[in-house]
């Protein structure tokens, strides 16, 4: 199943991503190779199975509603690149 | 060209968010009470998002989203799990928010509005779970524009309540949203405070010709910071789509900002395209089987709810619709009038009375000194029981209606008892016949023209004379016994 440059120039801009030509086209490739597995998977008969959306057999795993103590200011800020007056500065983005 | 005016109904939706009263955070330990916090002092790596780390489910926060369900006669499936939606903004520190898609912890309900032409339900699509965003503080310096990122209120507990289109005018939106917050509070799971922003709303709004059954195309409305800017940015909306109908353009899907400074919708451009958030089951968080004894346990939790009170308010207190509406208007207001009434111990047509008196205290007096002077019901210094007091003194004749009112006055401002004050200020009601003869015959001495004029017939001239005793006794004389009185020494003289 291949997917077309738009496509691909699509998902790259939900992502964030800004490509080169080059990158386009690799990943046009790739991401077309991963729809084709899918394509397999579907071969496969699920009639009568119920989804599955986790793979482990847990349910209702909760915790009870207390706080604990948090990370220093200091430790939080330590991976922001820029940060001012206890607050991580990044580059406006209007919405 | 000849221009036939369509007649067009207004369809509105609601999107409400509401964060949830918990301790600590959705999927974290960290604390939830973050407006005061100094900021990133509430954060943990698990609501920093970073690579790793494993996240839990707040009991609290599942229970307080079941109640409301419950309180909004939801459906409560008995499967529920949470789901990542994928987009990218700096308020969101994974990369995506773990919200609810396609098994919501409860789906199918309504709310009950008031409207003028009597109550109409509004259908509850779903209530559902999910977490909040860091907040951002956008910034235009010489040194360029940046956004300040706080992440304490990254995870926070939020559900979102999520309507039917079923509202035909921006005023029954307004109801809608008075009504939710009611309900909210009354169950104790939120503040619903929106200049607080810890209930927020977004709006669909389109307009199709009346008589028809599909929908025309939506505008989303963001930005409305309070009723007021909700009622306002719809009347807007309502008013700019009727315009491009009328004038042959089409309503273009967008998502539009209120603004409240100039009073207008904005288009928010780059949300021209769908969003795709790629929803897809949330891998590190096991999904819930709700069972249907915690349903019955949370139901039982919960408080009588606006609706019941304001039914059991107008049957046990003989009180009008209108009456019983704005009293159960908080469940404080309400715990007020009945502990009010309840001091009493009386029964019957007494308790009736009674209650009748201490509404109309609460609902004339306090309610336009608590207006004036922006106080809560909680903050009245008159005690309850107080107020019982000094409904009892009127009936009983201690006092007079017109002494009562500068009795409640003083009450107000100082939080005594009225006996006290009473007894300070001597107002007690002066009833005895020999104690208001002289004061009535000083009065006849000095009114020669009120006496002549009843004299002539002018019988409403006894009214005056009322009027003068009481300016002589400050209000405290008994206004049936001045009467008798001056009838019978004018009538004998």
């Amino acid at each position: 199943m291949a997917l077309t440059r738009d496509e691909v120039l699509h998902i790259a801009a939900l992502a964030r991503l800004g490509l080169s030509d080059d990158e386009v086209a690799r990943l046009q490739g790739q991401l077309s190779a991963i729809l084709d597995y899918f394509e397999r998977l579907k071969s496969v008969d699920t009639e009568g199975l119920a989804p599955t959306s986790h793979s482990v057999p847990l349910v209702n795993v909760l915790r009870e509603d207390e706080p604990h103590p948090s990370l220093s200011c200091e430790a939080v800020l330590g991976n922001a690149p820029r940060h001012e007056d206890g607050f991580i500065k990044v580059r406006k983005v209007l919405e | 060209m000849t221009t036939v005016a369509t007649d067009y109904e207004v369809v509105i939706g609601l999107e409400v968010h509401a964060q949830l009263l918990t301790r600590s955070k959705m999927f974290c330990g960290c604390s939830a009470e973050y407006s005061a916090a100094p900021p990133n002092t509430h954060v943990c790596p698990v609501c920093l998002g970073m690579p790793g780390v494993l996240p839990v489910i707040n009991r609290r926060a599942v229970e307080l989203t079941i109640m409301t369900a419950l309180a909004l006669d939801c459906e409560i499936p008995e499967q529920s799990k949470f789901d990542r939606k994928n987009y990218h903004y700096p308020d969101l520190m994974k990369g995506y928010q773990v919200s609810q898609y396609d098994l919501p912890l409860s789906r199918d309900g309504w709310l009950t509005i008031e409207t003028e032409e009597g109550e109409r339900r509004v259908g509850v699509t779903r209530v559902h779970l999910e977490e909040d965003t860091a907040r951002l503080t956008h910034v235009d310096g010489p040194d360029g524009s940046f956004s300040l990122v706080d992440v304490n209120r990254s995870g926070v507990p939020l559900m979102e309540i999520v309507s039917e289109p079923d509202m035909r005018s921006p005023e029954e939106a307004r109801l809608y949203l008075v009504k939710l917050r009611q309900v909210l509070r009354y169950a104790g799971v939120s503040l619903a405070n929106m200049e607080e922003g810890n209930f927020r709303c977004d709006a669909n709004v389109s307009l199709r010709p009346r008589g028809s059954s599909s929908l025309g195309v939506k505008v989303e409305v963001k930005n409305m910071n309070s009723f007021r800017s909700v009622q306002r940015a719809l009347e807007y909306e309502v008013e700019r789509q009727t315009r491009l109908l009328d004038g042959g353009e089409a309503v273009v899907q967008e998502t539009r900002g209120w603004v409240e400074s100039e009073g207008k919708t904005v288009s928010q451009r780059s949300k021209e395209y769908a969003h795709d958030y790629r929803y897809f089951p949330e891998p590190d968080l096991p999904p819930m089987q709700v069972n249907r004894e915690l349903v019955s346990r949370l139901r039982a939790a919960l408080p009588e709810l606006p609706d019941e009170k304001r039914r059991r308010f107008e049957e046990a207190y003989g009180l009008t619709r209108y009456e019983a509406e704005l009293l159960v208007e908080s469940r404080a207001r309400a715990d007020y009038h009945e502990a009010a009434v309840a001091a009493s111990g009386l029964r019957g047509d007494a308790r009736l009375q009674r209650a009748k008196q201490v509404a109309n205290w609460m609902l004339g007096d306090m309610a336009r000194l608590q207006n004036a002077q922006n106080v809560d019901i909680e903050a009245v210094r008159i005690q309850p029981e107080q107020l019982g007091q000094l409904v009892a003194m009127v009936e009983g004749g201690q006092i007079t209606g017109r002494s009562a009112k500068a009795v409640f006055e003083r009450m107000w401002r100082e939080g005594r008892s009225p006996h006290e004050i009473v007894a300070e200020e001597g107002l007690a009601q002066i009833s005895g016949v020999d104690e208001l003869r002289g004061i009535v015959e000083r009065v006849i001495a000095a009114s020669d023209r009120a006496v002549a004029d009843y004299r002539a017939g002018k019988t409403e001239a006894v009214q005056f004379l009322v009027g003068q005793v009481m300016k002589q006794t400050k209000g405290r004389a008994n206004p049936g016994t001045v009467r008798d009185l001056l009838l019978e020494i004018l009538q004998n003289g």
